[in-house]
């Protein structure tokens, strides 16, 4: 673990500049998803649940239906694209295409490969959430400055869910047993990670569980940074997130390095 | 660990006693060579003798297991950045970045070794032209036969102006044609003066480039010498190939001093003294089915590592 920590350089931002090369060469398509994927969920779970669902009660106080499930949409959003790129797409490249084995062919350490990775997934997570963002400020759902503070709260949850990904690709045999992991892990936090309900109407022992998951905590200070409500749990739900993603970028470097360098 | 570092004007590669294991599986037990600088060294070997895994060592993609190994005086554990900064690597399967056109594949990577845009976009010019690739700039790797994809990897390779150009089997699953187009490229870059290590199983291959050769197997050298000298020492320079023969022929030549080998239906001899055999068997067996024919590269491979089929 000391090797790889003397190891890590910002010579991974070359790996990051290739990612992002990639991306911004088919940027039309790349921003589709997050710009039309708010504007989805606003109108099936907004404009159709929303219709049953005439207020929430959150914090001690009542909203409608729409303004509080729109920054959870934004934390999912932030889980999944950082998520998806750590998992199929790193795998992909490292195992169909054998892009790392051409850069670490280079000056380039796996530890540069791995780091510029989780930089990048983590950096596809907050420009996701910075197109959500706008949107939804469009359809005025963001109170303002605090909406901004959603931005980097995308990159520390990005953090987080780039090293859970990688974390993952370290131990798949296959792709395909990415389904697994997004069934065990990643589907329970979109439905309960405080995203469409407020976790406390949940009975104790399941609120229990929520409180681990960590896209709880995302959502709850997107919520916090969207309504401008400050919630008094957000600095103990930062300092979780913020712990668990260097955890979780230090496991995922040590775990890739193992499986890269034999 | 052996001492591998070296002052000025000594070997460009020096490996020592270099080890792998994987797990349970010795990949390499104990390698030893020198390189010099300019020099043309293939390793020759089977499937699975561990002539990549020991380039892979070179290359600072694997550690070794034990023992130890420098590129200009550089160790391969302890300097990884510095040694590769001297290498061109072709590595065995194509890994070009399918995401990119043919220029840009060039210009990203020389983003690796943090040369200049400017001048990455110069080289990649000038090396595109190289290797007959120029018109070519904007296709996709896909589009690309499999000649294309090797030559535009060798172009890659030599981005970084390396001082060792290291080939992992360069023209493996190549048809005739591209494979002398490449022969032809490092011929050129050897007169050039870079050092050169190669893989290859092609024993023609071995023959036409290098200086010298390594025969490893079971993850150890067996031989090492100019391909010429090691024809001449483990088989002599003529080879007797008979098939449908009878046992008075076989018989006959066993009473020659040399080396019968029997595979499957086809007997082959090495005959100590070459000189008379031709006209010994026009005399006694002119209507024997054979072939006589100067000895290869393929049959000292074939002497030292056995003829069994290797995965």
């Amino acid at each position: 673990m000391r090797e790889i920590w003397k190891n890590l350089s910002l010579r991974a931002l070359r790996v990051w500049q290739r990612d992002a090369d990639v991306y911004f060469t088919t940027w039309k398509t790349e921003f589709l998803p997050p710009l039309l994927e708010p504007i989805l969920y606003v109108f099936a779970f907004g404009l159709g649940l929303g219709q049953l669902i005439h207020e929430v009660h959150y914090q001690g106080r009542s909203l409608g239906y729409l303004p509080f499930m729109a920054p959870g949409v934004i934390a999912i959003a932030v889980m999944f694209w950082a998520f998806f790129e750590t998992t199929f797409s790193s795998y992909v490249r490292m195992y169909y295409q054998k892009t790392y084995d051409a850069i670490v062919a280079t000056p380039l350490l796996v530890e540069d490969v791995i780091l510029g990775e989780i930089l990048w997934a983590t950096t596809k997570a907050v420009i996701a959430a910075t197109i959500m963002l706008v949107v939804l400020t469009a359809l005025r759902l963001v109170a303002w400055p605090s909406g901004l503070l959603v931005i980097p709260i995308a990159a520390v949850g990005g953090l987080l869910f780039a090293g859970l990904g990688l974390v993952t690709t370290s131990m798949v045999k296959a792709i395909s047993q990415f389904n697994v992991a997004i069934f065990l892990v990643i589907m329970p936090m979109f439905t309960f990670g405080g995203t469409f309900f407020p976790v406390d109407i949940l009975p104790p022992w399941a609120l229990g569980v929520a409180w681990c998951l960590p896209l709880t905590h995302i959502s709850l200070l997107t919520r916090a940074a969207v309504l401008g409500w400050p919630h008094p749990m957000a600095v103990w739900s930062a300092a979780y997130v913020g712990l668990a993603a260097l955890g979780l970028t230090a496991l995922a470097l040590w775990r890739m390095k193992r499986r890269l360098v034999p | 660990m052996p001492d591998v570092s070296t002052p000025d004007r000594n070997p460009a590669i020096i490996a020592r006693d270099l080890a792998k294991t994987y797990g349970a599986v010795e990949a390499v037990r104990g390698v030893s060579f020198d390189v010099a600088p300019g020099e043309v060294v293939g390793f020759l070997g089977p499937n699975g003798a561990g002539k990549t895994t020991t380039v892979r060592m070179i290359s600072c993609f694997y550690p070794p297991t034990a023992g130890a190994a420098s590129v200009y005086g550089l160790d391969v554990r302890s300097k990884p950045r510095e040694v590769k900064r001297m290498l061109g690597i072709c590595p065995q399967e194509d890994n070009l970045d399918p995401d990119f056109d043919v220029l840009k594949n060039l210009l990203v990577y020389g983003r690796y070794f943090g040369i200049p845009q400017k001048e990455i976009r110069l080289r990649a010019e000038e090396l595109l032209e190289l290797v007959q690739l120029s018109d070519r700039k904007k296709s996709a790797i896909a589009e690309l036969s499999g000649g294309m994809k090797r030559r535009l990897i060798l172009a890659r390779a030599l981005l970084n102006n390396p001082r060792v150009l290291i080939l992992d089997e360069p023209t493996t699953g190549l048809d005739p044609q591209a494979r002398h187009a490449i022969w032809t490229r490092i011929r050129a870059l050897r007169a050039t003066g870079v050092t050169v290590l190669l893989t290859t199983h092609y024993m023609e291959e071995a023959a036409q480039l290098c200086d010298r050769v390594i025969v490893i197997d079971n993850g150890q050298v067996l031989l090492e010498g100019s391909p010429q000298s090691l024809v001449d020492r483990e088989v002599g320079r003529t080879v007797v190939e008979a098939w449908n023969f009878d046992e008075g022929f076989e018989a006959f030549l066993r009473g020659i001093p040399g080396r019968i080998e029997l595979v499957g239906d086809r007997l082959y001899f090495y005959p100590r003294e070459a000189d008379h055999v031709e006209r010994l068997l026009d005399e006694r067996f002119p209507h024997q089915e054979r072939l006589i024919r100067r000895a290869t590269l393929e049959d000292v491979f074939l002497k030292l590592t056995g003829r069994a089929l290797r995965d």
